[in-house]
């Protein structure tokens, strides 16, 4: 369902407050560099975000999200390079309500209820929404009068996002939002955020949950140490582990003939199960077939999960891959999107 | 501040405008807050009063001035205990990374200190009634000027532990500031002379008394009773208390801005 909003519509959609020509883009990084002491957090990024997208931001931990989120937050200062939001400094685009977060964890008094929470925090802000409104928006009236130690990790998380709308923000930035929740308050989480996001809302996520990326963006920008490695639509970022695995029962597999077939990449024995990794599947399987007793022949495309793991594993090889543009797309996917 | 200078074109026409240094609605809810806690109510109502009784009731009829005395000084005290709590709850506050989420709002960072000051003051009032009803009762005969000039000083002297507080909030990480802060205070108060005439102490602790920030709040706070009025030398005492602790706070708090 999201990939009907390309990362090239979401570009045509205008800012709903009418942006003037020096903010095209949500957010704009440039050379973005953030060092702990000897430690690069961020190693130098360059992204722009535009207003409607829906931008998954995942990577491992360690990659440099949140040190990333953060500086687009001006909860922290970057070593060097600039962080624009809709053409403002974080700190001013906090202060005018242009973005808003929500943060991993903390951030919550305990012995508040859920509606001071959101009453405190309302009157903070220059002309907020009212409050029922976005108690009810993120599905949390029926506890608005729960104390917040009393609530689950998936009710704190709705909190926060109830928090998030009062300024009715243009950017939405969530750090990790769905740790620790189970898989349904996972799904009633973005389900609340996606009806939101519906109104053209620009969201940019953290997570480190594939499936979370691949089913609520329309972009994803993957980084690993500091820095971007794919960059593009979930289509698009799939297919840049690019090809299939075939998989044979076949005894007493000949591991260098199969490694010499031709667009074969690697070839792994599990036991009598032989595992190829290939570009052109269908000659493999011809060769099979004809050539071997090989049997219970299966073909897979690979998913996000295989795309993740190639880059932004350690043999992963950053800056090589820009998705974008590239044009190639997944059509025979195994995984169905909902 | 440089929202001024932003492009108006980029604001987008939003009405209202950038940061917000004070929100009633935020004052009120954070005394609400503090004033749930039963810990934090039992401190306020309930042991400056008993504290009183403790160390003066053996006065009550033997000594009205030094009943009086223990009666202004424990007002001092219980506003102390609500001032300095309030101030440190910024300890707390800062662990469970709630300034930090003021800072996703429009909140000025010193807002958040000047709201945690103002209930602080707020919630001194009760424990300086309390004790000031409870000697009314008990007999502690005072003209009305005196009652009143009593009661604010009491309330005015315990904005310098407001400050300590703070101070002592941005200085220890851990949640439990308070568990350090309560034997500190209790004895800063008794070599201070809030518990104990100070006439009746031995003279090594009569000489360090003037070096403890509670000596100068007594002074200035029974200084009605004694109608020697308040000497500008006492009164520097309490102003330079509370620019230290002030001072102290505002470096703390810039580190703490700036880090996060």
């Amino acid at each position: 369902m999201n990939n009907t909003i390309g990362s090239t519509g979401a570009a045509t959609s205008v800012d709903r407050r009418g942006a003037g020509p020096s903010s095209n883009s949500a957010i704009e990084l440039a050379h973005l560099v953030k060092k702990f002491g000897d430690v690069t957090a961020v190693a130098g990024l360059d992204l722009q975000v535009r207003p409607g997208e829906i931008v998954a931001f995942l990577g491992p931990n360690g990659a440099g999200k949140t040190s990333t989120i953060d500086m687009i937050l001006g909860l922290s200062r970057p070593t060097a390079g600039s962080v624009q939001v809709f053409g403002l400094s974080p700190v001013d685009a906090v202060a005018h309500g242009r973005v808003a977060a929500v943060m991993q964890s903390g951030g919550l008094l305990k012995d508040l209820t859920v509606k001071e929470t959101v009453q405190l925090t309302a009157s903070l802000f220059h002309q907020p929404r009212p409050v029922a409104e976005v108690l009810q928006r993120a599905g949390i009236t029926e506890i608005a009068d729960r104390r917040v130690d009393k609530c689950s990790g998936g009710e704190k998380q709705r909190l926060r996002f109830a928090m998030a709308l009062l300024p009715e923000p243009d950017l939405i930035v969530l750090d990790e939002p769905t740790t620790g929740m189970d898989v349904e308050a996972r799904r009633a989480f973005w389900t609340a955020i996606r009806e939101d996001a519906a109104a053209g809302r620009t969201v940019v996520f953290a997570t480190h949950y594939l499936d979370e990326a691949d089913s609520y963006a329309d972009r994803i920008v993957m980084v690993r140490k500091g820095e971007i490695v794919a960059d593009g639509t979930p289509a698009e970022v799939r297919a840049m582990a690019s090809g299939r695995t075939v998989r044979a029962h076949l005894p007493n597999a000949d591991q260098v003939m199969l490694a010499g077939l031709p667009g074969v990449t690697s070839v792994e024995l599990r036991g009598d199960t032989v595992l190829l990794r290939c570009e052109d599947s269908d000659a493999v399987l011809r060769h099979l077939l004809l050539h071997t007793s090989a049997r219970d022949l299966e073909v897979t495309s690979h998913n996000l999960e295989d795309a993740f793991i190639a880059l932004t594993g350690p043999g992963g090889s950053p800056g090589s891959g820009r998705a974008a543009g590239t044009g190639r797309t997944d059509h025979t996917s195994t995984r169905s999107k909902s | 501040m440089s929202a001024t200078t932003a492009p108006t074109s980029a604001l987008g026409g939003r009405a209202g405008h950038g940061p917000v240094s004070f929100s009633p609605t935020y004052l009120a809810l954070d005394v609400r807050r503090s004033l749930r806690n039963r810990r934090t109510l039992i401190f306020l109502v309930v042991i400056p009063p008993a504290f009183f009784l403790l160390f003066g009731g053996g006065y009550r009829h033997s000594d009205p001035d030094a009943f009086a005395y223990v009666m202004v000084s424990m007002a001092v005290y219980g506003a102390m205990i609500a001032t300095t709590s309030t101030g440190a709850q910024v300890s707390v506050e800062r662990s469970q990374g709630w300034t930090r989420q003021l800072r996703l709002t429009p909140l000025r960072p010193f807002g958040y200190v000047l709201t945690k000051v103002a209930s602080a003051l707020v919630l001194g009032v009760v424990p300086v009634v309390m004790v000031l009803v409870a000697g009314g009762f008990l007999g502690v005969d005072l003209s009305l000027a005196q009652w009143l000039k009593v009661a604010a000083l009491s309330w005015v002297c315990s904005l310098v532990f407001a400050a300590f507080g703070l101070f002592v909030g941005y200085l220890v990480p851990a949640e439990n500031a308070m568990q350090f802060i309560g034997p500190l205070l209790g004895l800063m108060s008794f070599f201070g002379g809030l518990f104990e005439p100070l006439n009746m102490m031995p003279q090594a602790l009569q000489n360090l008394a003037p070096w403890m920030p509670t000596y100068g709040v007594g002074l200035v706070a029974r200084s009605p009773l004694t109608g020697s009025g308040l000497t500008l030398l006492h009164v520097g005492d309490l102003v330079l208390w509370t620019v230290i602790f002030s001072f102290g706070t505002a470096l703390l708090f810039r580190r703490d801005t700036s880090r996060v």
